[in-house]
C-alpha cells in the first residue's frame, strides 16, 4: 500500500522526468583563461534514447560532457536529473548520481588487470574486509559475458591493443548501472566490426531506458544509432532534432553556419614552380597515402576533424616522425627527411599546433625564444653564439611582426597568445625557410592577433614561400588558401581549388 | 541477458604474465651464487654457508627495510620520499628522550622518566605520522613536486634532531625500550610490518587506490577516488614506518643521536627500486622490495666477505642502483614498443 503523500512524490518526480527528460541542461556557460568554452547552452535528454552530440573541432562538446561527469565544474547555468537541480562537484558525485562516463583519451590504469580496473573503488569484500579476488574476476567474466566481450579479466591493461582497452572503458562504464552514460567518441579505435558490437550494446542500454550522450563527427554514426541529436557551434546551442528528420547536409549547414567576418582576405599572388611534392607519404596505422605538392608562393590549406591524422603528416615531413614509406621531393630531388635538423637543412620549417607544449620555451626571454632555431644552424664560431648579430636579427623581425613586449629579456610565459604565436613565427622566419608548415597557426589568440597573423601569412607567400597551412576553423582556411586539402582518418579524401571551396563541401569530405 | 546476437568480437584473449618478482629473485639467486663461487676462490670457504654472517646480514638491512617498505607504497603511487631518513633521527630523538630510565640523573626529562614503553613507542610512530602527512598535505594540495616537499621535510626533520638536545646524544633507555632493538628483535618487527603491508597494498581498497593514482592520477580521478585525500594517507603512512625505524634504531643502539638514519632514504630508496618498484609509478610490490633488501644486504655482506675496500663498496653500491634504474626504463621502452 502506498501512502498518498508518496504517491503523490512519485507522480510529482514522473511529470518532472515527462517534461525534463533524464537530464536537463540549461544556460551553462564555462570559460577558460581567454576562451568561452561554452555560453549559454543546453541539451535535454530522454529516458530510452541515444542523444548525439555534433559539432566541429572545439565545438565544446568534450567540455560539456566533462561538466556533466563532473570534471569540470561551470560557471553559470543549471543540471537536472530527473527534474531535479544537482551540483557535481566531482567525478565521484556524478557516478553517484547515476552518471558515467567513456573518455576520448584512455582512462584506464596500467600495470593492474583488467577486473582491478573495471571494479575500482568497488571492489568485492570477504568477510575479513579484504578484496576478494576470485569474485572480482567471476564479476568480470559476467558482466563480460552479458557484453559479449571475449578477454580475460587478469589480463594486465598494458599488454592489450588499443581496441580491447576501449572495450574495457566501454565495459567499466556499463558496470556502474547508471542511469546516463556518455560516450566520448567511443568508436575511434574501433574497427567496423567492433562498432557493431558496440552498438548492440548501446541498443540493449537503450532498451532498458538508460539515456546515452553520443558525442561524435561522423554522419553515418549518427544516422544508424542516434535517436535525437543537437549540434554545438563554437560554445553554444544550435538545435536539437530528431535524427529521422533530417538529412546529412543539413546537419553539415547547421554544424558550419559560421560567418566569415573579420577574416583578412587573401591577396592573390603569383603562384611559382612546384617546390615540394610528396607521394604515396605512409605511416602504418597512421596515414596513407598522402600526395599532394605545393607551389612557390601557393597557401596549400589542409582541413580535417579530429583524428584526421593532419599534424602527424606535419610532423613527418619535418622529421619529427618520420613516415616509413613515400617520397618527398624538394625542387624535383628526392630527399631524406628523418630528423627535424634536416627537415631545416632543406628550408622547412614548421610551427606545431601547440605553442605551450611544443613551441615555446615558456621560462625563457623572448631573445632565446627567437633565436633558438637560428643558432642550431648558423651564428656560431667556435661554439660561441655571434650574440651581436643575432640579437640584432632578432629585434628587427620582433619589429617587422610588431611583437607586443618591454624588451627581448621579457619571460615568454607573460606574453600574451597572440604574442607568443607571432614569436614562433618570428623563430621560423630567422631561419629563411622556403617550405613554411603551419599547425593551427591562430588557435585560441584573439581577432587582432588573428588578422595580423593572416595578413603575415599572405605576405610570406606574396614572397614565395610555400606554405601548408593546418586549421580546424574553416573560415580560415577558405580565406586563406590557394588550394584546400582534405584528410579524412588518414587518407587524402579530396582537393578543392579555392574557387569551388565552400565550408559545406569541406565538411562533406571531412565527415565521411 | 545477452546483449547481441552477433558472434564474439574480435577481441582476443590477452596472454598472463609472470609475476616480476620472479626475475628479482633470480638475480637474487645468481648473486649469491657468484659471491658463493668467489668465495671459494678466493677465500676458500662458503659465503651462504655461513649463519651468523647471513643474521648479521638480516639485522643490518631489517632497519631501513622497515622504511623500504613505506617508501615502496609511496613509488608506487608516482611519488618519493627523501625524509625518511631524518624522520628517522627526529624520531629517535623524541622517542628516547621520554624512555630514559630514573636512575641516570642528567635524564632530558627528568619528571618523565621510567615512563612505561608504550609511551616513547606511541609518541615516536606520532612525529612520523604528523612529519608524513606533512609531506603529504603539501603534495597534494599545493601540487609542489614530492621530490622538493620531502626534501624541505628532510632537512626540517634534521635541523629539529639536532636542535632537540643542542646536538647531545641521548642515553639510557629502560629495558623495555631497548629490548626492541635487542638481538633480532629489529628482523620480527620489519617482517610484521611487511606482513601487513603486503596485505594492505594487494586486498585492500587503500592498496588498489595506491597502485591507481601511481598508473594514471588522471584515469583514478574520474573513476571517483580523491586523489589528494589518499596521497596525503600514503605519505602519512611512510611517515609513521619511518618513525618506527627510528624507534627501532635508537633501542638497538640504546642512544639516539641527531644523525642517525642519514642516507637512509637513499639506501631504502635503493632497495625498492632493486626489488622492481618502478620509479614511473604504478608497478611493484612488498615482496619485491624484500627481495630488493636481500640483495642489497648480499651485495654488502658479500663486498665484505670479500674484503673489498669501503670506498669500492660505495661506489659499486651506487653503480648498482643506477642499473637498477636502468633496467627499469629499458622494460618500460620495450613494452611501449610492443604496444
Amino acid at each position: 500500500m502506498v501512502s498518498p503523500t508518496t504517491a503523490a512524490a512519485i507522480k510529482r518526480v514522473l511529470e518532472a522526468t515527462e517534461t525534463d527528460g533524464l537530464l536537463a541542461i540549461e544556460g551553462i556557460r564555462k570559460e577558460f583563461p581567454g576562451v568561452v568554452a561554452l555560453d549559454d547552452v543546453r541539451l535535454r535528454v530522454r529516458p530510452g534514447t541515444v542523444h548525439a552530440l555534433m559539432g566541429e573541432n572545439g565545438a565544446g562538446k568534450s567540455t560539456l560532457m566533462k561538466i556533466i561527469a563532473g570534471i569540470y565544474q561551470p560557471d553559470a547555468g543549471e543540471i537536472r536529473l530527473r527534474g531535479v537541480p544537482v551540483t557535481l562537484k566531482s567525478p565521484l558525485d556524478a557516478l553517484e548520481q547515476g552518471i558515467a562516463m567513456i573518455h576520448q583519451e584512455l582512462a584506464l590504469m596500467n600495470w593492474m588487470t583488467v577486473a582491478e580496473n573495471i571494479w575500482i573503488r568497488r571492489e568485492p569484500r570477504n568477510r575479513l574486509g579484504l578484496i576478494d579476488h576470485a569474485k572480482m574476476v567471476e564479476m568480470t567474466e559476467s558482466l563480460f559475458s552479458r557484453l559479449n566481450i571475449v578477454l580475460d579479466p587478469r589480463a594486465q591493461v598494458s599488454d592489450l591493443t588499443v581496441a580491447q582497452k576501449q572495450m574495457v572503458e566501454i565495459a567499466r562504464a556499463v558496470s556502474y548501472e547508471s542511469n546516463i552514460l556518455i560516450m566520448d567518441e567511443p568508436t575511434s579505435a574501433l574497427t567496423d566490426r567492433e562498432v557493431e558490437h558496440l552498438f548492440a550494446i548501446i541498443r540493449d542500454l537503450r532498451a532498458r531506458g538508460i539515456g546515452i550522450v553520443y558525442i561524435t563527427h561522423k554522419m553515418n554514426e549518427l544516422f544508424e544509432i542516434a535517436d535525437e541529436f543537437t549540434v554545438f557551434r563554437d560554445g553554444k546551442y544550435v538545435g536539437t532534432h530528431a535524427s529521422k528528420d533530417v538529412t546529412r547536409d543539413d546537419i553539415i549547414r547547421m554544424m558550419v553556419g559560421r560567418e566569415i567576418t573579420d577574416m583578412f582576405p587573401k591577396i592573390d599572388c603569383p603562384i611559382g614552380d612546384v617546390i615540394l611534392e610528396v607521394k604515396n607519404l605512409t605511416l602504418p596505422g597512421v596515414f596513407h597515402d598522402i600526395s599532394f605538392s605545393i607551389r612557390r608562393g601557393e597557401i596549400l590549406g589542409l582541413a580535417g576533424l579530429v583524428g584526421s591524422k593532419r599534424s602527424n603528416v606535419a610532423e613527418a615531413l619535418f622529421g619529427v616522425r618520420p613516415a616509413a614509406s613515400g617520397e618527398i621531393l624538394i625542387d624535383g630531388r628526392p630527399v631524406t627527411i628523418d630528423s627535424p635538423g634536416a627537415a631545416m637543412a632543406h628550408g622547412l620549417a614548421f610551427l606545431t599546433e601547440d605553442r605551450k607544449e611544443t613551441g615555446c620555451f615558456l621560462a625563457l626571454d623572448c631573445l632565446e625564444n627567437i633565436q633558438s632555431a637560428l643558432i642550431t644552424r648558423s651564428h656560431v664560431k667556435a661554439g660561441f653564439i655571434d650574440q651581436a648579430t643575432v640579437t640584432k636579427l632578432a629585434e628587427d623581425m620582433a619589429a617587422k611582426l610588431r611583437i607586443k613586449t618591454p624588451n627581448l629579456h621579457e619571460i615568454v610565459e607573460n606574453l600574451s597568445g597572440g604574442n607568443q604565436q607571432k614569436l614562433l613565427i618570428a623563430r621560423w622566419l630567422l631561419t629563411r625557410p622556403r617550405i613554411l608548415i603551419l599547425d593551427e597557426p591562430t588557435r585560441g589568440i584573439d581577432v587582432g592577433a588573428k588578422a595580423e597573423i593572416h595578413r603575415l601569412i599572405t605576405g610570406l607567400a606574396a614572397e614565395g614561400v610555400a606554405v601548408l597551412m593546418i586549421s580546424s576553423e574553416l573560415p580560415e582556411v577558405l580565406g586563406m588558401s590557394d588550394r584546400i586539402m582534405v584528410m579524412h582518418e588518414g587518407h587524402v579524401s579530396g582537393f578543392l581549388d579555392r574557387s569551388e571551396a565552400s565550408q559545406v563541401r569541406i565538411m562533406d569530405l571531412a565527415a565521411r | 541477458m545477452n546483449a547481441t546476437t552477433q558472434p564474439a568480437i574480435a577481441v582476443s584473449r590477452a596472454r598472463r604474465r609472470l609475476p616480476a618478482e620472479l626475475n628479482i629473485l633470480l638475480v637474487l639467486v645468481g648473486i649469491s651464487l657468484t659471491f658463493e663461487i668467489l668465495g671459494w676462490i678466493l677465500q676458500g670457504q662458503s659465503f651462504l654457508a655461513n649463519p651468523q654472517r647471513l643474521s648479521i646480514m638480516i639485522l643490518q638491512v631489517s632497519v631501513i627495510g622497515i622504511i623500504a617498505i613505506g617508501v615502496t607504497q609511496v613509488i608506487i603511487s608516482g611519488g618519493i620520499d627523501l625524509s625518511s631518513g631524518s624522520i628517522v633521527g627526529a624520531t629517535a630523538m623524541i622517542a628516547m628522550s621520554l624512555a630514559q630510565v630514573g636512575t641516570f640523573d642528567r635524564a632530558v626529562y627528568p619528571g618523565l622518566t621510567d615512563l612505561p614503553v608504550v609511551v616513547p613507542v606511541a609518541v615516536g610512530l606520532l612525529v612520523g605520522l604528523v612529519c608524513g602527512a606533512i609531506n603529504g598535505l603539501f603534495i597534494a594540495y599545493t601540487r609542489i613536486p614530492p621530490f622538493i616537499a620531502t626534501l624541505g621535510m628532510m632537512v626540517a626533520a634534521r635541523g629539529f634532531a639536532k636542535w632537540y638536545t643542542k646536538g647531545q646524544p641521548i642515553s639510557f633507555p629502560t629495558d623495555s625500550f631497548a629490548a626492541l632493538g635487542k638481538g633480532l628483535a629489529p628482523v620480527f618487527i620489519f617482517l610484521v610490518v611487511a606482513a601487513i603491508l603486503h596485505v594492505v597494498l594487494r586486498y585492500t581498497r587503500y592498496g588498489k587506490f595506491t597502485y591507481a593514482i601511481g598508473a594514471n592520477p588522471q584515469a583514478a580521478r574520474v573513476s571517483g577516488i580523491n586523489v589528494e585525500r589518499h596521497t596525503v594517507k600514503i605519505y602519512a603512512v611512510a611517515g609513521v614506518l619511518s618513525g618506527l625505524a627510528g624507534i627501532v634504531v635508537a633501542a638497538r643502539g640504546l642512544t639516539a643521536q641527531a644523525g642517525m638514519g642519514t642516507m637512509y632514504e637513499l639506501d631504502a630508496i635503493a632497495m625498492a627500486v632493486i626489488g622492481g618498484v618502478s620509479l614511473s609509478g604504478g608497478r611493484g610490490s612488498v615482496i619485491g622490495t624484500m627481495i630488493g633488501m636481500v640483495i642489497f644486504g648480499v651485495i654488502i655482506s658479500g663486498f665484505t666477505f670479500l674484503r673489498l675496500d669501503a670506498y669500492y663498496q660505495e661506489m659499486l653500491k651506487g653503480a648498482i642502483i643506477v642499473a637498477a634504474v636502468v633496467a627499469d626504463v629499458y622494460r618500460q621502452r620495450k613494452r611501449v614498443k610492443k604496444s
